[in-house]
């Protein structure tokens, strides 16, 4: 009985999930082994505008790996540990409960206090307060599901994060600056000029990226709660390409003058301009190893574009990274500095690589034929990346293990250039 | 003031994105059911604010001389090229002495030569792609003796290519050199 109630609330539940599509989000594969999981109505959670137990609950349900019960079919809903019924969720198959209470707090904030409970052990997993301006809810709530992720998966999540990426709706060109899941998008810029290569600064409150606002591409660094934009590069020739060191203090860019693109450093204050590469050809696409030792970058000095790396403090030795393949582009880290990914044109097709820097080994990830802007999540899990249906460009992302991919479209405009943010402190 | 920071936009991206961390194998629970200790209140902060700006660019006044006279061959400003290639083919040879020589007969005009690639490829890349043709430009103007002093070169790269090209005429419309008089 309670077996066919339970897949009866699945098929709501997703039904209600499809409906609540502002997102078009699709999800393939990974879907064998998720767990099942309760996320209980918040109890006064109608004091806050925000239904934080129904974001914890999306949060949850889009990476792939658990399953959230619907809240209809709830034998009830407590509000802390000690009114859990433990039989009950057994008996809807449910392996964790998570119960949580909004109260007010005397200076207009408010306290959330949350419990994660292992039902089969039926011992609480976590217990935690948090204290909170009603306008913060979601980003409180997708610090709740980072911490339910990590107890019941062993990794940390990356739910209280931001995302960044360009729209050109008609001749509109727009930065985007979003959370995770894509909520509370606000923009940056809104230019009828191209705006292209958004890089987070390390502790996430600094954009860079490039405008051609001025009829050539220049670097600006957008300082994001004061609207604050200074040009960091406007050199002649191009300037392009930004990204950032580990420590936030310099930017390795593109110049070209009169000539090929070539990449230097500069403070991001501005200034202390230093060459990192002379070559004849094409230089580009830096990107720093999360140890600051290292810029990796892209080359066509041996005839095709490879990816190189070279010193982050200049010097002339350079050493080739990528052989497979006669085209491998934009090269971004994982955080730990282990993986690569970057793109790779097989075929034709241009895709997504992850090549392993323990052991050298490669891995196509992605199934576009069109597909750019590779950027990992700060967990390192998932990777964030352009991709085209048809004349339109989305965004997409794919687990690190190639498992779990959803694409994530807006209803109108062309969407590129994708930049996944630090954690949200 | 509703400068641009805030288009409202109902975000439909997908929200998801956050969602896919994936562990590497099924993810039961942890067996250590330790309770993490009640935290004396976390305190969730903000940073989540942004603030925005609206750029409109201005235009040049448009005003007819020898440059933009349809019958004068200075109004042709595209030079085209081959896939892959900065090499400019001998057809548009006119066109770029018509141009060394109207710079060299007015030393104070300035041009910049916009590169451009078709949409294949990665839009750093082709910026890069594009700069080599503008140079490729720029190269055969020095040859006829103009100064560096009177070029810049820049790209767009393929950030004006036509984004639903299915073949190569289309792609060869965005594989090309423009010839810009600023403010003109």
């Amino acid at each position: 009985m309670h077996i066919i109630k339970f897949i009866t609330f699945l098929t709501i539940g997703f039904f209600s999930l499809a409906a609540n599509a502002a997102l078009d989000i699709e999800i393939t594969g990974g879907g064998a082994q998720q767990t099942p999981i309760a996320i209980v109505p918040f109890g006064n959670g109608k004091s806050i505008k925000e239904d934080m137990a129904k974001i914890i609950s999306d949060d949850l349900y889009r990476s792939g790996l658990f399953r959230p019960l619907n809240t209809s079919g709830m034998p009830n809903l407590p509000t802390n540990a000690a009114q859990i019924k433990y039989p009950e969720w057994a008996a809807l198959q449910a392996q964790a409960v998570v119960v949580g209470d909004v109260s007010a707090l005397s200076d207009g904030r408010f306290n959330v206090a949350f419990q994660l409970v292992d039902v089969l052990k039926q011992q609480p997993l976590v217990d935690m307060d948090f204290q909170l301006q009603a306008k913060h809810a979601r980003m409180t709530a997708h610090k709740i599901a980072d911490v339910i992720y990590e107890k019941l998966t062993g990794h940390p999540g990356a739910f209280a994060s931001r995302i960044a990426y360009v729209k050109k709706l008609g001749e509109r060109h727009f930065l985007y600056v979003a959370d995770s899941d894509g909520y509370n998008s606000q923009s940056l810029v809104n230019s009828n000029e191209p705006v292209i290569s958004p890089a987070w600064s390390p502790d996430g409150s600094k954009m860079a990226y490039v405008s051609f606002e001025k009829k050539k591409p220049i670097v600006f660094i957008h300082t994001l709660t004061t609207g604050e934009r200074k040009i960091v590069a406007n050199y002649k020739g191009n300037n392009s390409a930004p990204a950032w060191s580990p420590d936030g203090k310099r930017l390795a860019i593109v110049l070209t003058y009169g000539a090929n693109s070539q990449i230097y450093t500069i403070n991001a204050s501005g200034g202390d301009l230093q060459s990192i590469t002379k070559s004849r050809g094409i230089d580009t696409e830096p990107a720093f190893s999360p140890d600051g030792k290292w810029i990796y970058f892209t080359s066509d000095r041996g005839g095709k574009p490879q990816i190189y790396k070279t010193s982050a403090n200049g010097g002339s030795e350079v050493s080739r990274v990528t052989f497979e393949g006669a085209y491998n582009v934009s090269p971004r880290f994982s955080p730990d500095g282990t993986k690569l990914v970057y793109i790779r044109n097989d075929g034709g097709r241009f895709r997504v690589a992850m090549q392993d820097l323990t052991n050298g080994q490669v891995q196509l990830l992605s199934e576009g034929s069109q597909d750019e802007s590779p950027s990992f999540s700060p967990n390192g899990r998932v990777i964030l990346y352009a991709t085209k249906k048809g004349a339109r460009g989305s965004l997409a992302s794919v687990s690190f293990d190639g498992k779990v991919r959803q694409s994530l479209s807006e209803a109108r405009g062309d969407v590129r250039e994708s930049a996944w943010g630090p954690m949200l402190k | 003031m509703k400068n641009a920071t805030t288009i409202h936009s109902k975000l439909l991206i997908a929200a998801a994105i956050s969602m896919l961390l994936v562990a590497c194998k099924s993810t039961p629970m942890k067996d250590d059911a330790a309770v993490e200790d009640k935290s004396a209140g976390m305190s969730t902060s903000d940073g989540s604010d942004v603030k925005g700006a609206v750029i409109d660019g201005s235009g040049g006044d448009g005003s007819m001389n020898e440059l933009n006279d349809p019958n004068n061959i200075l109004s042709k400003r595209n030079i085209y090229f081959d896939y892959n290639s900065d090499a400019i083919r001998a057809e548009f040879r006119p066109n770029i002495e018509a141009h060394a020589k109207y710079l060299q007969a007015h030393s104070n005009a300035k041009v910049t030569l916009q590169g451009n690639a078709d949409e294949r490829g990665t839009r750093e890349y082709n910026l890069s792609l594009g700069q080599r043709r503008s140079v490729s430009v720029k190269t055969a103007l020095n040859l006829l003796g103009v100064s560096d002093s009177q070029i810049e070169t820049v790209s767009y790269g393929e950030e004006n290519a036509n984004p639903a090209c299915g073949d190569d005429d289309c792609y060869q419309a965005d594989r090309r050199v423009e010839i810009v008089y600023p403010n003109e």
